[in-house]
Protein backbone atom coordinates (compact mmCIF):
# COMPACT_ATOMS: atom_id res chain seq x y z
CA UNK A 1 0.00 0.00 0.00
CA UNK A 2 2.89 2.30 0.92
CA UNK A 3 4.39 0.58 -2.10
CA UNK A 4 5.12 4.48 -3.79
CA UNK A 5 7.40 5.50 -0.60
CA UNK A 6 9.67 2.62 -1.44
CA UNK A 7 12.17 4.04 -4.48
CA UNK A 8 12.29 7.35 -2.29
CA UNK A 9 13.00 5.57 1.10
CA UNK A 10 15.97 3.28 -0.96
CA UNK A 11 17.42 6.40 -2.32
CA UNK A 12 17.71 7.85 1.00
CA UNK A 13 19.23 4.46 2.31
CA UNK A 14 21.86 4.59 -0.67
CA UNK A 15 22.37 7.89 -0.14
CA UNK A 16 23.39 7.83 3.68
CA UNK A 17 25.56 4.70 2.66
CA UNK A 18 27.35 7.12 0.43
CA UNK A 19 27.97 9.63 2.61
CA UNK A 20 28.57 7.77 5.51
CA UNK A 21 31.58 5.94 3.32
CA UNK A 22 32.53 9.43 1.96
CA UNK A 23 32.73 11.19 5.48
CA UNK A 24 34.48 8.02 7.31
CA UNK A 25 36.96 8.68 4.14
CA UNK A 26 38.23 11.77 5.43
CA UNK A 27 40.13 10.29 8.38
CA UNK A 28 41.27 7.18 6.30
CA UNK A 29 44.51 7.05 4.39
CA UNK A 30 45.27 7.13 1.18
CA UNK A 31 44.72 10.75 1.06
CA UNK A 32 44.80 12.21 -2.64
CA UNK A 33 46.58 15.04 -1.78
CA UNK A 34 46.39 16.56 -5.70
CA UNK A 35 42.95 15.82 -5.82
CA UNK A 36 41.57 18.02 -3.37
CA UNK A 37 43.78 20.77 -4.38
CA UNK A 38 42.63 20.40 -7.81
CA UNK A 39 39.30 20.45 -6.35
CA UNK A 40 39.51 23.01 -4.15
CA UNK A 41 40.46 25.16 -7.43
CA UNK A 42 37.73 24.32 -9.47
CA UNK A 43 35.59 25.14 -6.64
CA UNK A 44 36.84 27.95 -4.59
CA UNK A 45 39.09 29.81 -7.37
CA UNK A 46 36.65 29.06 -10.62
CA UNK A 47 33.04 30.70 -8.13
CA UNK A 48 35.05 33.67 -7.21
CA UNK A 49 34.60 35.93 -9.62
CA UNK A 50 30.38 34.51 -9.74
CA UNK A 51 30.26 34.65 -5.85
CA UNK A 52 31.86 38.35 -5.47
CA UNK A 53 29.22 39.93 -7.97
CA UNK A 54 26.28 38.11 -6.24
CA UNK A 55 27.40 39.56 -3.07
CA UNK A 56 28.16 43.35 -4.33
CA UNK A 57 24.72 43.27 -5.92
CA UNK A 58 22.87 41.57 -3.10
CA UNK A 59 24.71 44.38 -0.49
CA UNK A 60 23.28 47.04 -3.21
CA UNK A 61 20.23 46.08 -3.34
CA UNK A 62 19.34 45.56 0.29
CA UNK A 63 21.21 49.02 1.05
CA UNK A 64 18.14 50.35 -1.37
CA UNK A 65 15.77 48.77 -0.38
CA UNK A 66 15.99 49.24 3.36
CA UNK A 67 17.04 52.95 2.85
CA UNK A 68 13.46 53.62 1.68
CA UNK A 69 12.19 51.72 4.40
CA UNK A 70 14.33 53.21 7.01
CA UNK A 71 14.18 57.09 5.69
CA UNK A 72 10.94 57.52 6.98
CA UNK A 73 11.65 56.90 10.69
CA UNK A 74 14.49 58.92 10.22
CA UNK A 75 17.17 56.21 10.77
CA UNK A 76 18.85 56.31 7.58
CA UNK A 77 21.91 55.72 9.76
CA UNK A 78 21.47 51.80 10.74
CA UNK A 79 21.28 50.73 7.04
CA UNK A 80 24.64 49.12 7.75
CA UNK A 81 23.47 47.18 10.25
CA UNK A 82 20.89 45.85 8.15
CA UNK A 83 23.15 45.30 5.24
CA UNK A 84 25.28 43.33 7.44
CA UNK A 85 23.25 41.88 9.31
CA UNK A 86 20.74 40.07 6.53
CA UNK A 87 24.43 39.48 4.93
CA UNK A 88 26.12 37.62 7.60
CA UNK A 89 23.35 35.94 8.70
CA UNK A 90 21.00 34.75 5.78
CA UNK A 91 21.89 36.25 1.82
CA UNK A 92 25.68 35.71 1.62
CA UNK A 93 25.30 31.62 3.02
CA UNK A 94 22.62 30.84 1.09
CA UNK A 95 23.26 32.53 -2.11
CA UNK A 96 26.87 31.45 -2.32
CA UNK A 97 25.80 27.95 -0.83
CA UNK A 98 22.83 28.18 -4.21
CA UNK A 99 25.73 29.20 -7.17
CA UNK A 100 27.95 26.61 -5.70
CA UNK A 101 25.12 24.00 -5.93
CA UNK A 102 24.24 24.93 -9.47
CA UNK A 103 27.68 25.33 -10.51
CA UNK A 104 29.52 22.70 -9.21
CA UNK A 105 26.84 19.53 -7.67
CA UNK A 106 26.04 20.16 -11.58
CA UNK A 107 29.63 19.59 -12.37
CA UNK A 108 30.60 17.12 -10.01
CA UNK A 109 27.36 14.74 -11.23
CA UNK A 110 28.10 14.82 -14.62
CA UNK A 111 31.65 14.42 -14.20
CA UNK A 112 31.21 11.46 -12.15
CA UNK A 113 28.43 10.38 -14.21
CA UNK A 114 29.89 10.42 -17.34
CA UNK A 115 33.41 8.64 -15.72
CA UNK A 116 30.24 6.06 -14.31
CA UNK A 117 29.01 5.17 -17.66
CA UNK A 118 32.02 4.61 -19.62
CA UNK A 119 33.34 2.74 -16.78
CA UNK A 120 36.31 4.33 -15.52
CA UNK A 121 34.64 3.62 -12.15
CA UNK A 122 34.41 0.34 -12.36
CA UNK A 123 37.94 0.58 -14.30
CA UNK A 124 39.27 2.37 -11.09
CA UNK A 125 37.71 -0.15 -8.43
CA UNK A 126 39.63 -2.88 -11.18
CA UNK A 127 43.07 -0.99 -10.75
CA UNK A 128 42.91 -0.94 -7.09
CA UNK A 129 41.21 2.17 -6.12
CA UNK A 130 38.40 3.29 -3.70
CA UNK A 131 36.30 5.53 -6.27
CA UNK A 132 34.87 7.24 -2.48
CA UNK A 133 38.23 7.91 -1.58
CA UNK A 134 39.48 8.99 -4.66
CA UNK A 135 36.33 11.27 -6.06
CA UNK A 136 33.72 11.70 -3.56
CA UNK A 137 36.19 12.69 -0.60
CA UNK A 138 38.41 15.16 -2.27
CA UNK A 139 35.34 16.94 -3.56
CA UNK A 140 33.83 16.70 0.43
CA UNK A 141 36.89 18.23 1.85
CA UNK A 142 37.04 21.05 -0.98
CA UNK A 143 33.91 22.04 -0.71
CA UNK A 144 33.47 22.35 2.85
CA UNK A 145 36.96 24.75 3.08
CA UNK A 146 36.68 26.72 0.45
CA UNK A 147 32.68 27.22 0.72
CA UNK A 148 33.08 29.30 4.40
CA UNK A 149 35.98 31.17 2.38
CA UNK A 150 33.77 31.95 -0.41
CA UNK A 151 31.19 33.15 1.96
CA UNK A 152 33.07 35.28 3.34
CA UNK A 153 34.46 36.70 0.67
CA UNK A 154 30.66 37.37 -0.45
CA UNK A 155 29.58 39.10 2.81
CA UNK A 156 32.49 41.30 2.91
CA UNK A 157 31.81 43.07 -0.86
CA UNK A 158 28.38 43.15 -0.21
CA UNK A 159 28.67 45.33 2.86
CA UNK A 160 30.96 47.42 0.59
CA UNK A 161 28.02 47.29 -1.66
CA UNK A 162 25.64 49.08 0.77
CA UNK A 163 28.44 51.06 1.92
CA UNK A 164 28.29 52.33 -1.67
CA UNK A 165 24.69 53.38 -1.67
CA UNK A 166 24.89 54.87 2.00
CA UNK A 167 27.66 57.12 0.68
CA UNK A 168 26.22 58.20 -2.77
CA UNK A 169 22.37 58.60 -1.85
CA UNK A 170 21.89 58.16 1.60
CA UNK A 171 24.73 60.75 2.33
CA UNK A 172 26.57 58.71 4.92
CA UNK A 173 30.19 58.63 5.97
CA UNK A 174 32.58 55.91 6.23
CA UNK A 175 32.68 55.81 9.56
CA UNK A 176 28.91 56.34 10.12
CA UNK A 177 28.35 52.94 8.05
CA UNK A 178 31.39 50.84 9.27
CA UNK A 179 31.04 50.95 12.84
CA UNK A 180 27.22 49.91 13.28
CA UNK A 181 27.51 47.61 9.88
CA UNK A 182 30.57 46.02 12.19
CA UNK A 183 29.14 46.56 16.04
CA UNK A 184 25.76 44.97 15.17
CA UNK A 185 27.69 41.85 14.79
CA UNK A 186 27.39 39.47 17.34
CA UNK A 187 29.13 35.85 17.78
CA UNK A 188 25.56 34.25 17.42
CA UNK A 189 25.77 36.06 13.51
CA UNK A 190 29.42 34.76 13.02
CA UNK A 191 28.77 31.47 14.28
CA UNK A 192 25.88 30.41 12.09
CA UNK A 193 27.13 32.66 9.24
CA UNK A 194 29.99 30.07 9.35
CA UNK A 195 28.49 27.10 9.86
CA UNK A 196 25.76 27.40 7.59
CA UNK A 197 28.09 27.77 4.42
CA UNK A 198 29.87 24.52 5.87
CA UNK A 199 26.91 22.50 6.05
CA UNK A 200 25.80 23.62 3.07
CA UNK A 201 29.34 22.20 1.36
CA UNK A 202 28.46 19.02 2.45
CA UNK A 203 25.43 19.28 1.17
CA UNK A 204 26.63 19.96 -2.13
CA UNK A 205 29.78 17.70 -2.62
CA UNK A 206 27.34 14.48 -1.30
CA UNK A 207 24.18 15.31 -3.21
CA UNK A 208 26.33 15.78 -6.03
CA UNK A 209 28.73 12.91 -6.49
CA UNK A 210 26.14 11.02 -5.06
CA UNK A 211 23.81 11.16 -7.97
CA UNK A 212 27.09 11.31 -9.95
CA UNK A 213 28.22 7.59 -9.22
CA UNK A 214 24.78 6.40 -9.39
CA UNK A 215 24.38 7.25 -12.50
CA UNK A 216 23.26 4.67 -15.08
CA UNK A 217 21.38 4.94 -18.56
CA UNK A 218 24.13 6.53 -20.82
CA UNK A 219 24.24 10.11 -21.79
CA UNK A 220 20.72 10.63 -21.10
CA UNK A 221 21.80 9.12 -17.49
CA UNK A 222 24.28 11.86 -17.39
CA UNK A 223 21.18 14.55 -17.76
CA UNK A 224 19.19 13.29 -15.46
CA UNK A 225 21.65 13.13 -12.60
CA UNK A 226 23.05 16.88 -13.38
CA UNK A 227 19.47 17.65 -13.07
CA UNK A 228 18.67 15.92 -10.08
CA UNK A 229 21.89 17.15 -8.45
CA UNK A 230 20.96 20.96 -8.70
CA UNK A 231 17.47 20.34 -8.12
CA UNK A 232 18.20 18.08 -4.51
CA UNK A 233 21.16 20.38 -3.71
CA UNK A 234 19.20 23.36 -3.71
CA UNK A 235 16.54 22.02 -1.81
CA UNK A 236 18.49 20.71 0.72
CA UNK A 237 19.97 23.59 1.25
CA UNK A 238 17.40 25.49 1.98
CA UNK A 239 15.92 23.12 4.11
CA UNK A 240 18.81 23.10 6.00
CA UNK A 241 19.24 27.08 6.30
CA UNK A 242 15.42 26.65 8.40
CA UNK A 243 16.47 24.16 10.85
CA UNK A 244 20.03 26.31 11.44
CA UNK A 245 18.30 29.72 11.41
CA UNK A 246 15.83 28.53 14.16
CA UNK A 247 18.55 26.53 16.16
CA UNK A 248 20.02 29.71 16.32
CA UNK A 249 17.20 32.29 16.99
CA UNK A 250 16.45 30.11 20.14
CA UNK A 251 19.47 30.80 21.71
CA UNK B 1 45.84 -20.32 -0.48
CA UNK B 2 45.28 -23.99 -0.04
CA UNK B 3 45.27 -26.71 -2.66
CA UNK B 4 42.97 -25.16 -5.49
CA UNK B 5 45.30 -24.51 -8.44
CA UNK B 6 42.64 -23.02 -10.61
CA UNK B 7 42.94 -19.33 -11.09
CA UNK B 8 38.94 -18.93 -11.79
CA UNK B 9 36.26 -20.74 -10.78
CA UNK B 10 32.69 -20.43 -11.13
CA UNK B 11 30.25 -22.81 -9.41
CA UNK B 12 26.82 -22.07 -10.43
CA UNK B 13 27.04 -18.53 -10.60
CA UNK B 14 23.70 -16.80 -10.98
CA UNK B 15 23.02 -13.15 -11.84
CA UNK B 16 19.83 -11.28 -12.64
CA UNK B 17 19.04 -7.73 -13.66
CA UNK B 18 15.25 -7.66 -12.85
CA UNK B 19 13.92 -10.07 -14.75
CA UNK B 20 16.78 -10.67 -17.63
CA UNK B 21 19.23 -13.03 -16.31
CA UNK B 22 22.97 -11.81 -16.90
CA UNK B 23 24.46 -14.99 -15.80
CA UNK B 24 22.41 -18.30 -15.66
CA UNK B 25 23.59 -21.42 -13.34
CA UNK B 26 27.43 -20.64 -15.24
CA UNK B 27 30.14 -23.03 -13.96
CA UNK B 28 33.66 -23.36 -15.66
CA UNK B 29 37.53 -23.39 -14.45
CA UNK B 30 40.67 -22.34 -15.72
CA UNK B 31 43.87 -23.41 -14.51
CA UNK B 32 47.47 -21.38 -14.55
CA UNK B 33 48.47 -20.52 -18.14
CA UNK B 34 45.19 -21.49 -20.16
CA UNK B 35 43.42 -19.46 -22.37
CA UNK B 36 39.72 -19.01 -22.94
CA UNK B 37 37.50 -17.55 -25.75
CA UNK B 38 34.31 -16.55 -24.59
CA UNK B 39 31.46 -16.21 -27.72
CA UNK B 40 28.30 -15.06 -27.77
CA UNK B 41 25.40 -12.74 -29.09
CA UNK B 42 24.82 -9.57 -27.89
CA UNK B 43 23.47 -9.05 -24.61
CA UNK B 44 24.60 -13.10 -23.72
CA UNK B 45 26.16 -11.74 -20.22
CA UNK B 46 30.24 -12.13 -21.37
CA UNK B 47 30.54 -8.63 -19.89
CA UNK B 48 29.25 -10.15 -16.71
CA UNK B 49 31.20 -12.79 -17.05
CA UNK B 50 34.33 -10.71 -16.51
CA UNK B 51 33.16 -8.57 -13.73
CA UNK B 52 31.67 -10.87 -12.19
CA UNK B 53 35.07 -13.29 -11.89
CA UNK B 54 37.07 -10.04 -10.52
CA UNK B 55 34.37 -8.89 -8.02
CA UNK B 56 33.21 -5.94 -10.02
CA UNK B 57 29.99 -7.12 -9.76
CA UNK B 58 28.17 -9.38 -7.24
CA UNK B 59 26.53 -12.76 -7.91
CA UNK B 60 23.26 -13.51 -6.73
CA UNK B 61 23.98 -16.75 -6.28
CA UNK B 62 26.58 -19.51 -6.92
CA UNK B 63 30.11 -19.37 -5.59
CA UNK B 64 33.48 -17.36 -7.65
CA UNK B 65 36.86 -18.23 -7.08
CA UNK B 66 39.83 -15.95 -8.16
CA UNK B 67 43.12 -17.46 -7.78
CA UNK B 68 41.84 -20.27 -5.56
CA UNK B 69 39.66 -17.92 -3.27
CA UNK B 70 36.41 -17.45 -2.43
CA UNK B 71 35.34 -14.36 -3.54
CA UNK B 72 31.54 -14.47 -3.51
CA UNK B 73 31.20 -12.28 -0.50
CA UNK B 74 34.70 -10.86 -0.02
CA UNK B 75 34.88 -6.97 0.84
CA UNK B 76 36.26 -4.47 -1.47
CA UNK B 77 39.12 -3.68 0.60
CA UNK B 78 40.79 -7.59 0.34
CA UNK B 79 39.18 -7.25 -3.41
CA UNK B 80 41.91 -5.21 -4.15
CA UNK B 81 44.95 -7.64 -3.57
CA UNK B 82 44.12 -9.39 -5.29
CA UNK B 83 42.56 -7.63 -8.19
CA UNK B 84 46.35 -6.38 -8.69
CA UNK B 85 47.21 -9.51 -10.17
CA UNK B 86 44.67 -9.35 -12.41
CA UNK B 87 44.46 -6.54 -15.86
CA UNK B 88 41.63 -6.00 -17.26
CA UNK B 89 41.07 -3.97 -20.54
CA UNK B 90 37.07 -2.64 -20.63
CA UNK B 91 34.98 -2.77 -23.49
CA UNK B 92 34.85 0.39 -24.04
CA UNK B 93 38.78 1.33 -22.76
CA UNK B 94 37.88 3.26 -19.83
CA UNK B 95 40.67 5.05 -19.96
CA UNK B 96 40.60 7.97 -17.87
CA UNK B 97 39.79 10.71 -20.07
CA UNK B 98 41.21 13.51 -17.99
CA UNK B 99 44.91 12.01 -17.24
CA UNK B 100 47.23 11.70 -20.27
CA UNK B 101 48.32 8.59 -21.86
CA UNK B 102 51.29 8.10 -19.90
CA UNK B 103 49.40 8.83 -16.45
CA UNK B 104 46.81 6.32 -17.15
CA UNK B 105 49.58 3.37 -18.25
CA UNK B 106 51.32 4.33 -14.79
CA UNK B 107 47.86 4.11 -12.95
CA UNK B 108 47.78 0.21 -11.80
CA UNK B 109 51.90 1.49 -10.77
CA UNK B 110 51.45 4.67 -8.66
CA UNK B 111 48.40 3.19 -7.09
CA UNK B 112 49.98 -0.13 -5.71
CA UNK B 113 52.93 2.49 -4.42
CA UNK B 114 49.91 4.50 -2.70
CA UNK B 115 48.47 1.39 -1.10
CA UNK B 116 51.59 -0.17 0.21
CA UNK B 117 52.72 3.23 1.23
CA UNK B 118 56.22 2.56 -0.03
CA UNK B 119 58.28 5.72 0.21
CA UNK B 120 58.46 7.61 -3.18
CA UNK B 121 62.10 8.58 -5.48
CA UNK B 122 63.73 5.74 -6.32
CA UNK B 123 60.25 4.22 -7.36
CA UNK B 124 59.46 6.94 -9.43
CA UNK B 125 62.13 7.07 -11.91
CA UNK B 126 61.42 3.07 -12.59
CA UNK B 127 57.48 3.97 -12.73
CA UNK B 128 58.28 6.26 -15.53
CA UNK B 129 60.97 3.42 -17.55
CA UNK B 130 58.30 0.54 -16.88
CA UNK B 131 55.44 3.13 -18.68
CA UNK B 132 57.52 3.89 -21.39
CA UNK B 133 58.47 0.30 -21.75
CA UNK B 134 54.99 -0.87 -22.11
CA UNK B 135 53.46 1.51 -24.17
CA UNK B 136 56.82 0.67 -26.89
CA UNK B 137 55.61 -3.38 -25.93
CA UNK B 138 51.66 -1.53 -27.80
CA UNK B 139 54.30 0.44 -30.19
CA UNK B 140 52.73 3.64 -28.85
CA UNK B 141 55.76 5.22 -26.99
CA UNK B 142 55.44 8.50 -28.77
CA UNK B 143 52.08 9.37 -27.43
CA UNK B 144 53.08 9.79 -23.92
CA UNK B 145 51.38 13.52 -23.11
CA UNK B 146 48.55 13.10 -25.45
CA UNK B 147 44.86 12.41 -23.70
CA UNK B 148 42.83 9.77 -24.85
CA UNK B 149 40.59 11.98 -26.76
CA UNK B 150 43.25 12.84 -28.76
CA UNK B 151 43.74 8.85 -30.17
CA UNK B 152 42.14 6.41 -32.51
CA UNK B 153 39.51 3.98 -31.34
CA UNK B 154 42.57 1.06 -32.23
CA UNK B 155 45.20 3.13 -30.85
CA UNK B 156 42.84 3.78 -27.28
CA UNK B 157 42.45 -0.11 -27.18
CA UNK B 158 46.24 -0.70 -27.20
CA UNK B 159 46.37 2.11 -24.88
CA UNK B 160 43.82 0.11 -22.74
CA UNK B 161 45.98 -3.16 -23.30
CA UNK B 162 48.65 -1.06 -21.99
CA UNK B 163 47.65 -0.38 -19.34
CA UNK B 164 46.29 -3.64 -18.37
CA UNK B 165 49.54 -5.71 -18.26
CA UNK B 166 51.93 -3.03 -17.11
CA UNK B 167 52.05 -4.61 -14.11
CA UNK B 168 52.66 -7.71 -15.12
CA UNK B 169 49.59 -10.08 -14.05
CA UNK B 170 49.25 -13.42 -13.45
CA UNK B 171 45.09 -13.68 -15.06
CA UNK B 172 44.44 -10.80 -18.27
CA UNK B 173 40.61 -10.25 -19.09
CA UNK B 174 40.17 -8.67 -22.69
CA UNK B 175 36.63 -7.60 -23.32
CA UNK B 176 35.83 -7.32 -26.89
CA UNK B 177 39.57 -5.95 -27.77
CA UNK B 178 38.98 -6.19 -31.51
CA UNK B 179 35.27 -4.69 -32.17
CA UNK B 180 34.76 -2.12 -34.50
CA UNK B 181 38.57 -2.02 -36.14
CA UNK B 182 39.40 -2.37 -38.90
CA UNK B 183 41.16 -6.42 -39.87
CA UNK B 184 44.78 -5.23 -39.66
CA UNK B 185 44.45 -3.34 -36.40
CA UNK B 186 42.33 -6.17 -34.72
CA UNK B 187 45.57 -8.65 -36.11
CA UNK B 188 48.00 -6.39 -34.52
CA UNK B 189 45.92 -6.08 -31.30
CA UNK B 190 45.31 -10.10 -31.34
CA UNK B 191 49.10 -10.22 -31.87
CA UNK B 192 49.46 -7.87 -28.76
CA UNK B 193 47.53 -10.23 -27.02
CA UNK B 194 49.33 -13.52 -27.65
CA UNK B 195 52.81 -11.80 -26.84
CA UNK B 196 51.41 -10.90 -23.80
CA UNK B 197 50.75 -14.31 -23.28
CA UNK B 198 53.36 -16.28 -24.24
CA UNK B 199 56.06 -14.47 -23.16
CA UNK B 200 54.81 -14.64 -19.37
CA UNK B 201 52.52 -18.01 -19.78
CA UNK B 202 49.38 -15.66 -18.42
CA UNK B 203 46.17 -16.93 -18.26
CA UNK B 204 44.06 -15.31 -20.57
CA UNK B 205 40.03 -15.17 -21.09
CA UNK B 206 39.29 -12.94 -24.03
CA UNK B 207 35.34 -11.93 -25.27
CA UNK B 208 35.39 -11.29 -28.73
CA UNK B 209 32.99 -11.43 -31.62
CA UNK B 210 35.32 -12.47 -34.29
CA UNK B 211 35.78 -16.13 -35.30
CA UNK B 212 39.38 -15.09 -36.61
CA UNK B 213 40.56 -14.04 -32.90
CA UNK B 214 39.59 -17.39 -31.57
CA UNK B 215 41.18 -19.06 -34.14
CA UNK B 216 44.62 -16.94 -33.62
CA UNK B 217 44.23 -17.62 -30.12
CA UNK B 218 43.43 -21.29 -30.48
CA UNK B 219 46.28 -22.11 -33.01
CA UNK B 220 49.05 -19.68 -32.98
CA UNK B 221 51.89 -18.53 -30.59
CA UNK B 222 54.30 -15.62 -29.83
CA UNK B 223 58.03 -16.17 -31.38
CA UNK B 224 60.03 -14.32 -29.40
CA UNK B 225 63.12 -15.28 -31.77
CA UNK B 226 61.44 -13.52 -34.88
CA UNK B 227 58.88 -11.40 -32.77
CA UNK B 228 55.91 -12.58 -35.03
CA UNK B 229 53.49 -14.51 -34.48
CA UNK B 230 53.74 -18.01 -35.92
CA UNK B 231 50.98 -21.18 -36.37
CA UNK B 232 51.50 -23.65 -33.23
CA UNK B 233 52.32 -27.23 -33.93
CA UNK B 234 49.60 -29.68 -33.34
CA UNK B 235 48.79 -30.96 -29.88
CA UNK B 236 51.16 -28.01 -28.47
CA UNK B 237 50.39 -26.28 -24.76
CA UNK B 238 48.77 -23.58 -26.68
CA UNK B 239 46.53 -25.06 -28.68
CA UNK B 240 45.45 -27.88 -26.18
CA UNK B 241 45.16 -25.33 -23.19
CA UNK B 242 42.66 -23.34 -25.56
CA UNK B 243 38.91 -23.48 -24.62
CA UNK B 244 36.14 -21.50 -26.56
CA UNK B 245 32.79 -20.66 -24.39
CA UNK B 246 29.53 -19.81 -25.93
CA UNK B 247 27.05 -17.49 -23.95
CA UNK B 248 23.49 -17.78 -24.31
CA UNK B 249 21.11 -15.59 -22.86
CA UNK B 250 23.16 -15.97 -19.49
CA UNK B 251 23.95 -19.81 -20.17
CA UNK B 252 27.32 -21.32 -20.75
CA UNK B 253 26.16 -23.49 -23.72
CA UNK B 254 29.25 -24.83 -25.20
CA UNK B 255 33.15 -25.30 -23.25
CA UNK B 256 35.47 -27.43 -25.55
CA UNK B 257 38.81 -27.08 -27.61
CA UNK B 258 38.92 -26.06 -31.38
CA UNK B 259 38.32 -29.46 -32.52
CA UNK B 260 34.98 -30.08 -30.43
CA UNK B 261 34.12 -26.34 -31.20
CA UNK B 262 34.06 -27.17 -34.76
CA UNK B 263 32.15 -30.13 -34.92
CA UNK B 264 29.75 -29.45 -32.46
CA UNK B 265 26.32 -29.41 -34.22
CA UNK B 266 24.51 -26.88 -31.89
CA UNK B 267 22.65 -24.43 -34.25
CA UNK B 268 23.48 -21.17 -31.89
CA UNK B 269 26.94 -22.95 -31.37
CA UNK B 270 27.72 -23.38 -35.33
CA UNK B 271 26.80 -19.98 -35.89
CA UNK B 272 30.36 -18.44 -34.12
CA UNK B 273 32.34 -21.50 -35.86
CA UNK B 274 32.47 -20.68 -38.95
CA UNK B 275 34.31 -17.40 -40.96
CA UNK B 276 32.63 -14.56 -41.30
CA UNK B 277 29.78 -15.02 -38.43
CA UNK B 278 29.51 -12.08 -36.32
N1 LIG C 1 23.94 -2.21 -15.15
C1 LIG C 1 23.01 -3.00 -15.69
N2 LIG C 1 21.71 -2.84 -15.36
C2 LIG C 1 20.75 -3.65 -15.88
N3 LIG C 1 20.99 -4.65 -16.73
C3 LIG C 1 22.26 -4.87 -17.10
C4 LIG C 1 23.33 -4.07 -16.60
N4 LIG C 1 24.47 -4.53 -17.14
C5 LIG C 1 24.13 -5.55 -17.92
N5 LIG C 1 22.81 -5.77 -17.92
C6 LIG C 1 22.09 -6.84 -18.64
O1 LIG C 1 22.78 -8.04 -18.45
C7 LIG C 1 22.80 -8.81 -19.62
C8 LIG C 1 24.23 -9.21 -19.97
O2 LIG C 1 24.97 -8.04 -20.28
P1 LIG C 1 26.48 -8.07 -20.73
O3 LIG C 1 26.97 -6.68 -20.66
O4 LIG C 1 27.23 -9.07 -19.97
O5 LIG C 1 26.34 -8.52 -22.24
P2 LIG C 1 27.51 -8.84 -23.27
O6 LIG C 1 27.46 -10.29 -23.55
O7 LIG C 1 28.79 -8.29 -22.78
O8 LIG C 1 27.01 -8.06 -24.55
P3 LIG C 1 27.85 -7.23 -25.65
O9 LIG C 1 28.39 -8.21 -26.63
O10 LIG C 1 26.83 -6.35 -26.28
O11 LIG C 1 28.91 -6.48 -24.92
C9 LIG C 1 22.12 -7.98 -20.70
O12 LIG C 1 20.82 -8.46 -20.85
C10 LIG C 1 22.09 -6.59 -20.13
O13 LIG C 1 20.93 -5.93 -20.53
MG1 LIG D 1 29.93 -6.73 -23.25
Amino acid sequence: MLDFLKPPIQTFQDFVLVSSRALGNVFRRPHYNSDIFQQMDIIGVGSLPITSMVGWFSGIVMALQMSRALTTYGAESRVGEIVSITLVRELGPVLTALLVAGRNASGMASELGSMKVTEQIDAMRALGTDPSQKLVTPRLIASATMLPLLTIIADCIGMIGGYFVASTQLGLTSSEYWTSAWQVLEYNDLAQGLIKPFAFAIIIALVGCFYGIRTSGGTQGVGRATTNAVVWSSLWIIVINTLITQVFVNF
Amino acid sequence: MGTDSSIVRFEDVSLHFGDTPALDHVSFEMGAGETRVVFGAAGSGKTMLLKVAVGLQKPDSGRVFLFGQDITHLSEERLFDLRARVGILFQEGALFDSLTIADNVAYPLENQRILQTVGAGSEQRSIEERVVETLRFVELEQTLDKFPSELSGGMRRRVGIARAVVTQPELELYDSPTAGLDPITAHTIISLILKERDTRNTATIIVTHRYQDGQLMANFRYNPNSGEIEAAPRGSEETVDTKFLIMQAGRLVFEGTEPEFLACTDEYVRKFARPGAS
